[in-house]
């Protein structure tokens, strides 16, 4: 029986054309584009100066500040030079340009195919060495992994959640892994086991991935016995943190509160293998796997990119811009960024690029609400989407806080169902960004 | 038939006195006292209830003249020196002239001088559309071009010039209230005093970008060169972070950083067209 959260949710078509495309590795650039700021919390402060030479895996900026982590090189050369250039929504942030010289790596990363199994390191020793490897969360949000398993000492995980789901439309990045890697993804989450200090740890896919399931399950039954591989139904935002701890164990987190309030930790199976990368191969997050699709688009494409290639490039080696594509988001369609800026890098959080024709991007014509309440049941979070929207044209800050604006989780699930498109989630962004601002700047009790 | 209309008329006026007569001992005893002056500022104001004065609407605004002790903190930017001095002399109060002022748009980056490198086809509204990115041309600083300002106005005194796609500002229906400076997420619309005879110098850009950055998303961008600040014979100009700020208090107009700017970020407005001088056309000429 698949298991699924309580509350709203949609059923949008999945569209995982690019499913069967196997994970090629991207050509070398010429230039890398190296932004300091890939992570949330502070910008890592970079370590070389222009002319320098990098090698692949080279610590090249190092972490500032608690929430931060540390940047490597993605590529082997010369240091071009350290400036502020546009990311992909055209704010000015600092890169580290380098000039690609060959591949060489730095010699203590194991580049080899064979799969480490033996977990020598103790939990602290864990924490440090994925500090260092600056690692992500590369479900979206790129939380630094190191804060999230180092919990605060009044609260004590119980659960390990592996998040599989990828319930996004298009992507299929984390299911190629999954069906290529299967083994270093449960190595992954046995090394965050250890380092959490949990007993038990469940890993939830989506049923509409039924060969990640079955790979999964059949190399979980052979040694990881701790680790449970859960299926679950298909629908959307079941990848949400949130939404996933009730499907699987069926708790709450509280308004404002993180996962660990319940006893859980959550993360994506992507930051599962690049931990189990970083811990076993000395291999510092440096690339990913990136689905570049399209319906628009003749042939569908996973690669693994390194950090920091930029997306004209990427659309250079997919032949070019299909013909009648007029958007590309970086992301999946429900809650993807367009790209502003080809000229933008690719970031170690960068998942996928979705490429839309003009009847895809589409909006709707604003019309009248009627109070449906389409958004109401559709809201995975509990809100009345509708009356946030009013709230919010009029610019009643007291009233939003009241109704619990700040707990929207951004999924888009309001906007998708409304049949008066009305742009509910942007005018619900924007004032959740308004009332965070106002939480944060009270004092602290 | 007659009779059921004789105690219908009876009966209802008997229960309608009674009620009144109740009514009357309720207004009496609840009866709140209120300042008349109240009621008086009230109509000596000109009753547009913008909200420009930082109070609620005119009644809030008469209210807080009765009772504050002092004018200096308030005035009402829609009425201006006229009415405050009528408020002032019913009250009994003395009030300080202030300078007429006007909302002025720092930003020229016109569709011609700053070339769009995406379209945005999301929901028109500059609070929405500076959330979610920079902006559709290189300049992260601009006009966006969405019109918050327009739907905020209530006096019809800003209009999108659809020549340029960046707002006008009507300068007879401007009164300074202030609800565009609020309402633009970026930051451009600024109140600055009105200036004799209605003649302005001001910086046109809110770029903050090194030169060359701002240059190249923007050919009217300032670029922080400082020539204005040294050619300024009155110090009024001052540059932080790679942007030129004129400070109207101490601004003389008189007209030397214009000419001396070289990408034409500082405006003129309202004054007489120049005469070139023959020496100096004479040397473009021979150039």
């Amino acid at each position: 029986m698949s298991r699924t959260f309580s509350i709203g949710g949609i059923h949008p078509h999945d569209f995982k054309i690019s499913a069967n495309a196997a994970i090629e590795d991207f050509p070398l650039v010429d230039i890398a584009y190296i932004p300091v700021s890939q992570h949330l919390g502070a910008p890592a402060e970079p370590v070389v100066a222009k002319g320098d030479k990098v090698q692949t895996g080279q610590l090249i900026a190092k972490a500032s500040g608690f929430i931060s982590a540390n940047i490597h090189s993605s590529v082997s050369g010369s240091v071009l030079s350290i400036e502020m250039l546009p990311d992909l929504s055209g704010n000015l942030i600092q890169h580290i340009v380098i000039k690609v010289e060959g591949d060489e790596w730095v010699e203590s990363i194991d580049t080899s195919s064979d799969i480490v199994r033996d977990i020598k390191l103790e939990s602290k020793e864990i924490i440090a060495k994925i500090a260092e490897a600056g690692i992500v969360g590369l479900g979206g949000a790129a939380f630094p992994t190191h804060i999230k398993l180092s919990p605060p000492p009044n609260k004590k995980a119980e659960y390990l959640i592996i998040n599989g789901a990828e319930c996004e439309p298009y992507l299929t990045s984390d299911y190629r892994l999954m069906v290529e890697s299967p083994e270093q993804i449960l190595i992954g989450t046995k090394i965050m086991m250890k380092a959490l200090g949990v007993k038990k740890s469940y890993v939830g896919i989506e049923e509409n991935k039924p060969a990640a399931i079955k790979k999964m399950k059949s190399i979980a039954a052979k040694g990881y016995k701790e680790i449970k591989i859960v299926s679950l139904k298909k629908r959307y935002p079941q990848g949400g943190e949130k939404q996933l701890i009730d499907a699987i164990v069926h708790r709450e987190v509280p308004s404002m509160g993180l996962p660990i309030d319940t006893g859980v930790v959550v993360h994506n199976v992507g930051t599962a293998l690049a931990v189990y990368e970083a811990v076993q191969k000395n291999k510092p997050l440096i690339d990913g796997v990136v689905t570049v699709t399209g319906k628009c688009m003749s042939e569908q494409r996973n690669f693994r990119l390194r950090v920091g290639t930029t997306f004209d490039r990427i659309m250079f080696a997919i032949g070019g811009f299909p013909k009648d594509a007029v958007k590309l988001i970086n992301g999946g369609p429900m809650m993807g960024k367009a790209v502003s800026r080809m000229e933008a890098a690719s970031v170690k959080s960068t998942s996928a690029l979705l490429l839309l024709t003009e009847d895809e991007t589409k909006r709707g014509e604003e019309g009248n609400c009627i109070r449906c309440s389409k958004c109401v049941y559709a809201c995975p979070m509990g809100l009345e989407p509708y009356l946030l929207n009013r709230l919010s044209r009029a610019g009643r800050v007291e009233d939003l806080e009241l109704n619990a604006v700040h707990d929207c989780i951004e999924c888009g699930c309001c906007f998708y169902s409304c049949p008066a498109h009305i742009p509910l989630l942007d005018t619900i962004r924007l004032s959740k960004a308004q009332v965070l601002r106002i939480i944060r700047s009270r004092p602290k009790k | 038939m007659t009779t059921t209309i004789f105690f219908t008329i009876v009966s209802l006026t008997i229960l309608g006195s009674i009620l009144a007569l109740i009514l009357y001992f309720v207004a009496q005893k609840f009866k709140v006292v209120e300042d008349p002056r109240i009621d008086d500022v009230e109509t000596l104001l000109p009753g547009a209830n913008c909200g420009g004065c930082g109070f609620a609407g005119c009644r809030a605004y008469a209210e807080a003249c009765v009772k504050a002790e002092s004018l200096d903190a308030l005035f009402c930017p829609v009425g201006g020196n006229e009415v405050m001095k009528s408020v002032a002399s019913y009250l009994g109060m003395a009030v300080a002239e202030k300078t007429p002022q006007i909302a002025v748009v720092r930003c020229n980056g016109n569709c011609d001088s700053r070339p769009k490198t995406n379209h945005y086809d999301g929901y028109s509204s500059c609070a929405v559309m500076s959330s979610l990115y920079s902006g559709d041309t290189a300049c992260s600083y601009g006009c966006l071009g969405q019109g918050d300002c327009v739907v905020v106005c209530n006096f019809n005194a800003i209009f999108m010039d659809p020549r340029t796609g960046l707002p006008e500002v009507d300068e007879d229906k401007c009164t300074a209230c202030g609800a565009c400076v609020k309402a633009c997420p970026k930051f451009i619309i600024e109140l600055r005093n009105k200036g004799v005879k209605n003649r302005r110098i001001y910086v046109s850009c809110v770029n903050k970008d090194k030169g060359g950055v701002a240059r190249k998303a923007c050919f009217v961008a300032c670029t922080g060169c400082t020539k204005c600040q040294k050619v300024c014979p009155f110090d009024a100009i001052t540059i932080t972070n790679n942007l030129a700020y004129i400070d109207y208090n101490k601004c003389k107009l008189c007209r030397k950083c214009v000419s001396e700017c070289p990408t034409r970020a500082i405006w003129e407005v309202n004054f007489p067209v120049r005469v070139p001088r023959k020496a100096e056309s004479i040397t473009v000429e021979q150039k």
